[in-house]
């Protein structure tokens, strides 16, 4: 058994009176592939935003790589080098070139040089089969290769855990294939993700465990198959008779 | 005690950014304070009386009544009050919401009329008193009413002029728009005060301060059409499909349809239009007029009260800040209420 | 959205009574072209009959007169014996000079107060906001005034000067500062210098030659050595000698003008920033840029495209707003052309006119060139397709 490299611990997480989190557990191992799911509201999305500081916790502790996330800006700083973020949105930089986007963090916040950062890109943009679209800008692409530029980006970081908040919502349907696939083949190379998705046909091709979330709290953790062939908790299968 | 520490110290920056901060506004705030309120004078009526080194305040209170009325004759100030009373009382009835708009307007109609008339005097008994001897607040709040009463009806034709269909109205208003807004006021002054005699039959002498009201309308009347005229595009194309397929004309479609909802959408824009007026009545003090800060500035030369030009402008600057804070205040206000910003 | 009642009329005409509606349509534009025609006939009839009545000359010949008047501040030579039109030169080339100095210094100012009004030190914040909330809400004349006569003439003699570093000094006579002085017959070391700058801002960006900037400024620094001394000011018994003077005048207009505008610009900028996604500041969080870098070149960039056209009018603004140099006697060209040369020909018609025009034509301008620059920069990436 590797060890965790992430670690939430009692997580509770308030929004004005609304309570987010309830007091979530959840440990990762290195290598290891989540799905998150859970009704809308259920503080899915809430969980992998705290994951990477993006929202700060009310009480319990997440560690990331052994660094806690509550030491303040630069142990943030540190764990954000080292965790990728895909946001449903994409939520590309509109003014710069493809690979603009992808070698602004890794000039800027790794001290890469110029040179190094673009030749990193362009491997990157290969890997998710758009090398060609590179000085091209986000809003002349669609949905899902900017999508898929948007992974790139994350992954022009190098970094050891990748999250994905709801990565295919914003697509149309005849996109969503091109952005699993590539999703699956990180998951294939060993790199450690978690996922918030509603889409089933990800969670089973790449899942290692399927986590479901309800109301700020963690329901149930199983295996895809035992998830969904035989689910423990009301809750599971009434979510499962929804979406299936 | 924990919000000092995030908000002020924290970090080696943020506490130096502090502690210079600080540093600045008690160097350049305490003196002033001391200046102002603590070491100034207060009571007497001579210039002798200020001798503690402090703001001289007798001053602007000695000459508070010419501040606000100008040469009015004292014994006709009683007018002016009432004429005060009537515009306030004028404008709360737009934010009554028992009262309708075409009721209000109505008011206002008769409302300007009346304080015409009474300022200006020489029917029933009233004497008449020339508007040369206006000054002071008093014609700075009568340059900007009176600009903006003139300049609103032109202003809305404008805007729909420069939306029409009809290329040459198009055009034309456009042009016309364009020219005001492109030129700055003081020349539009200039131009009303030096140009618009020669424009008229000789022998039709205009008054000064209708000369500076015409020139001072045309430029505000060009700024409000632009204004109303941002109203009219954010009203959808549904509505005038609708009032079409009710069978509606042009101007009925605009009377009834259009223009009430433009006009919602475009009082935050009026509220600052009426602002900047405001400010820019100043300017008439270059073509030789009165006004607050026209007044001040010409006692500020007064032999009797020499080198008080701190106080003076001290004291404009509360007076203007405090009458366009609480309009820039009130245009918030009703952006949120009308929910107009909603985006 | 901009014809929506064009259209409209448009198709539904198409199926109406089209014919009489055109008809309409045209005698709608020919009583307005009437209107304007007659309108602008009786004007004309007017001004004729009040020329003659009053003797006053008309034409543009009175442009080469004597001018008879000399102007305090000018950038190019002028004396008594010049022309009225020089005179107008002269004032158009302050008018320039004010508007462009204010426009940089207000520009630099508001960006600075509009970011200041996001910093996390509540103090700086709040400092900013009132910076913008005091100096909008009160009349720019008034501002004007305040600095002219309040400040600046009553600042001590020369003898008690404020001595800035020994460099520069600051009394009721005005800003004396230190002067680039060039040599005789340096004037091709002036044109290299020039070259070289431009140069230097062409190839800031320069791929294969990274620190090529740097060069070019050291090389522009070296001809400056070889040909040019800085000459400081000095007091010589009454008054200072050497570098060069900024009447007060100058200066009050100068700092009036540049606040008064950066604490609109400072509204604009806040809009701005406020005006970028959410997402787009998370996505630069996760990632880990900093907070300097997040801004520079994420925020800024993305804020640019609402801030810029706005920005157009606060310069439009400004631009107009420096006529009130008139109120101090500033020679501008409003005080020198429309006030100073007015007065003595009395030509109010062409003056005025031509003032307007000028004006008219600096508004296009702007308009015209940050639309450019709103094109070719602040708009990058927005086009689809």
């Amino acid at each position: 058994m590797s060890e965790p490299v992430i670690k939430v611990e009692q997580v509770h997480k308030w929004f004005g009176s609304h309570q987010a989190l309830a007091g979530v557990d959840l440990t990762v191992n290195a290598g290891e592939r989540i799905v998150v799911c859970g009704p809308s509201g259920s503080g899915k999305s809430t969980l992998v935003r705290c994951m990477n500081g993006l929202e700060t916790i009310d009480s319990g502790a997440i560690t990331i790589n052994q660094i806690d996330l509550s030491g303040g800006l630069t142990a943030i700083e540190q764990v954000r080098k080292s965790v990728g973020m895909v946001f449903q949105q994409f939520n590309l930089f509109p003014h710069l070139t493809v690979e603009e986007n992808l070698c602004l963090a890794p000039t800027r916040s790794l001290g890469l040089s110029a040179y190094a950062a673009k030749e990193r890109a362009l491997k990157y943009l290969e890997r998710v089969h758009i090398p060609e679209q590179a000085a091209k800008f986000p809003l002349q692409l669609s949905g899902g290769q900017q999508q898929r530029v948007a992974i790139a980006r994350a992954l022009c970081m190098e970094p050891k855990i990748m999250l994905f908040d709801e990565p295919t919502s914003a697509l149309d349907p005849e996109m969503i294939k091109e952005v699993v696939d590539v999703i699956a083949e990180l998951a294939e190379d060993g790199m450690t993700l978690v996922c918030v998705t509603h889409e089933m046909g990800l969670a089973r091709a790449m899942a290692d465990r399927i986590v479901f979330l309800d109301e700020g709290l963690v329901v149930e953790e199983a295996p895809p198959s035992a998830f969904f062939n035989a689910p423990k908790s009301d809750r599971t299968k009434q979510f499962l008779c929804k979406i299936l | 005690m924990s919000w000092v520490r995030e908000n002020l110290f924290s970090s080696w920056g943020n506490t130096l950014t502090s502690c210079f901060i600080g540093f600045v506004l008690a160097w350049a705030l305490v003196p002033f304070v001391d200046w102002a309120v603590i070491s100034a004078d207060w009571g007497g009526s001579k210039r002798t009386d200020c001798n503690s080194g402090g703001a001289c305040w007798v001053y602007v209170i000695q000459r508070f009544d010419q501040f606000m009325y100008g040469f009015y004759p004292v014994s006709e100030r009683w007018r002016v009050d009432v004429v005060g009373i009537l515009l306030v009382v004028a404008l709360t009835l737009f934010f009554w919401p028992r009262v309708s708009a075409r009721l209000a307007l109505l008011c206002w109609a008769l409302a300007l009329f009346f304080c015409w008339f009474l300022l200006t005097g020489g029917v029933l008994a009233l004497p008449y008193v020339e508007t040369r001897l206006w000054g002071g607040m008093m014609l700075t709040v009568v340059l900007t009413v009176g600009g903006l009463v003139l300049a609103f009806p032109v202003a809305i034709l404008l805007a729909l002029g420069r939306r029409s269909s009809l290329p040459l109205v198009r055009i034309s208003c456009t042009a016309f728009i364009e020219l005001w807004r492109g030129v700055p006021l003081i020349t539009v002054l200039f131009m009303a005060s030096v140009m618009l005699p020669l424009f008229l039959p000789d022998g039709a002498g205009v008054d000064k301060l209708l000369r500076a009201l015409i020139g001072v309308s045309l430029f505000a009347g060009a700024y409000l059409a632009e204004v109303i005229r941002g109203g009219l595009q954010a009203i959808l194309r549904g509505q005038y499909e609708a009032a079409a397929a009710l069978g509606l004309g042009y101007w009925k479609t605009m009377t009834y349809v259009i223009m009430p909802q433009a006009l919602r959408h475009v009082i935050p824009g009026l509220l600052n239009t009426i602002i900047a007026l405001f400010k820019d009545t100043t300017l008439v003090l270059i073509i030789g007029m009165f006004d607050f800060l026209g007044i001040i500035q010409a006692s500020l030369n007064d032999q009797e009260w020499l080198g008080l030009a701190a106080e003076g402008y001290v004291f404009a600057a509360l007076i203007y800040w405090s009458i366009c804070y609480s309009l820039s205040r009130l245009s918030i206000k009703v952006e949120q209420h009308s929910g107009v910003h909603r985006v | 959205m901009g014809c929506i009642t064009h259209r409209l009329y448009g198709s539904f005409l198409d199926n109406n009574l089209w014919q009489s509606v055109r008809h309409t349509a045209i005698f709608w534009q020919l009583v307005a072209v009437a209107v304007i025609v007659a309108g602008g006939m009786w004007l004309f009839g007017n001004i004729l009959d009040n020329l003659a009545n009053r003797g006053i000359a008309s034409g543009f010949s009175f442009l080469k007169s004597t001018a008879g008047f000399g102007i305090s501040t000018s950038l190019i030579d002028f004396t008594e014996a010049s022309s009225i039109g020089r005179a107008f030169w002269v004032g158009l080339l302050n008018t320039l000079m004010v508007s462009a100095i204010s426009v940089v210094l207000a520009t630099i100012l508001g960006f600075a107060v509009g970011i200041a009004r996001f910093s996390n030190n509540w103090l700086l914040a709040r400092l900013a906001m009132g910076f913008v909330e005091t100096l909008r809400n009160i009349p720019l004349l008034l501002q004007i005034f305040f600095w002219y006569f309040a400040v600046l003439r009553s600042l001590p003699g020369p003898r008690q000067s404020y001595d800035i570093a020994g460099l520069a000094y600051l009394n009721y006579r005005g800003f004396y500062i230190p002067k680039l002085e060039f040599f005789d017959g340096s004037g091709w070391s002036v044109v290299g210098i020039v070259i070289l700058a431009v140069a230097a801002f062409c190839l800031r960006r320069h791929r294969v030659v990274p620190r090529i900037s740097v060069v070019l400024a050291v090389l522009i620094l070296v001809f400056l050595l070889v040909s040019a001394s800085v000459s400081v000011p000095a007091l010589k018994g009454f008054n200072f000698t050497g570098g060069s003077v900024l009447s007060p005048e100058f200066v009050a207009l100068v700092i009036a003008l540049s606040s008064y505008t950066a604490a609109f610009i400072a509204e604009i900028v806040r809009a701005g920033i406020q005006s970028v996604p959410r997402g787009q500041i998370e996505a630069a969080d996760a990632l880990a840029l900093s907070a300097k870098d997040r801004m520079r070149f994420v925020v800024i960039p993305q804020a640019l495209r609402v801030i810029v056209p706005l920005l157009t009018n606060q310069y439009l603004n400004l631009t107009k707003n420096s006529s009130l140099a008139a109120a101090i006697a500033f020679p501008d060209l409003v005080s020198v052309f429309a006030g100073t040369a007015l007065n003595i020909t009395g030509q109010a018609i062409e003056i005025i006119g031509i003032t307007m025009a000028v004006y008219l034509t600096i508004s296009l301008l702007i308009a015209f060139a940050m639309n450019a620059f709103n094109r070719s920069t602040a708009m990058r990436g927005l086009s689809t397709g």
